[in-house]
């Protein structure tokens, strides 16, 4: 895939940075000129993302998120990693109201709310530990920002 | 995120302003709960309409209110939610429980 912008982000497992990386993910996909409804998927899904690590994969103890984000022409391509405890059955973590923890009132729907809000989406092993959420999202609008850039 | 609460009647309305995620949860269980048990009605409507931003967080902390209020016979409607959120409730089927009004 060729990629015309890219970006990393790091940060604590923190849920006050929630907002902040919806936000920034947000803001960097905005030059592709998407809908308001594209940005709004892409927000809740990158949420789902980092509540995730903030809530399982660090239970007990700050460790660090990463986001990457590659922008094609027509797709934000985003991965959230960590490098926690893991996930054994993955197939297992994607099926609809699966949850560890369903006593503090866990839905277990974000892997369902990202596979629908997402045109793609992928749980894997993290190399390393941890796993890691790629997903990408066809942004329907023509990318004539992101072009222009590119010639001047 | 800021709630606002008045009874009119015998109906409790909840509004809820601003973005509802992991990092507000607790504090929006809290709230949500103080009103639910301190408050005298017969129904609640909780007005989504100024709820911008909601992840799958919000259904847990929707069904856990149901199932509280469930014990007291009182049931909650959800009141003019956004597009977005409409789609994640609509995802979980939690309009069955908690039907959706406008």
């Amino acid at each position: 895939m060729k990629y015309i912008n890219q970006m990393t982000l790091k940060f604590d497992s923190l849920s006050i940075n929630e907002g902040f990386a919806r936000s920034a993910v947000a803001g960097f996909c905005v030059q592709l000129n998407p809908t308001l409804d594209e940005i709004i998927d892409i927000k809740t899904a990158v949420s789902e993302a980092v509540t995730n690590c903030v809530v399982h994969a660090y239970p007990n103890k700050v460790g660090i998120v990463e986001i990457w984000v590659g922008l094609t022409e027509d797709s934000a391509c985003i991965s959230v990693k960590d490098r926690g405890v893991g996930i054994i059955d993955l197939e297992q973590a994607k099926e609809p109201f699966f949850s560890t923890k369903p006593d503090e009132e866990r839905a277990g729907m974000g892997f369902t709310v990202i596979e629908s809000f997402m045109d793609t989406f992928d749980l894997r092993h993290n190399k390393g530990g941890g796993v890691e959420v790629f997903m990408i999202k066809k942004i329907e609008n023509k990318n004539v920002m992101a072009k222009s850039g590119l010639n001047g | 995120m800021q709630i606002n609460a008045r009874v009119i009647q015998d109906t409790l309305y909840l509004s809820l302003c601003g973005e509802l995620d992991e990092h507000c949860a607790s504090y929006v269980r809290e709230v949500l709960d103080k009103h639910l048990s301190n408050s005298v009605c017969r129904q609640v409507i909780l007005d989504l309409s100024e709820l911008s931003f909601m992840d799958s967080t919000g259904i847990g902390v929707m069904i856990g209110r149901y199932k509280k209020m469930k014990e007291r016979n009182i049931p909650i409607f959800i009141s003019n939610p956004t597009s977005h959120i409409d789609k994640i409730f609509k995802m979980t089927a939690i309009y069955e429980i908690m039907p959706k009004i406008n």
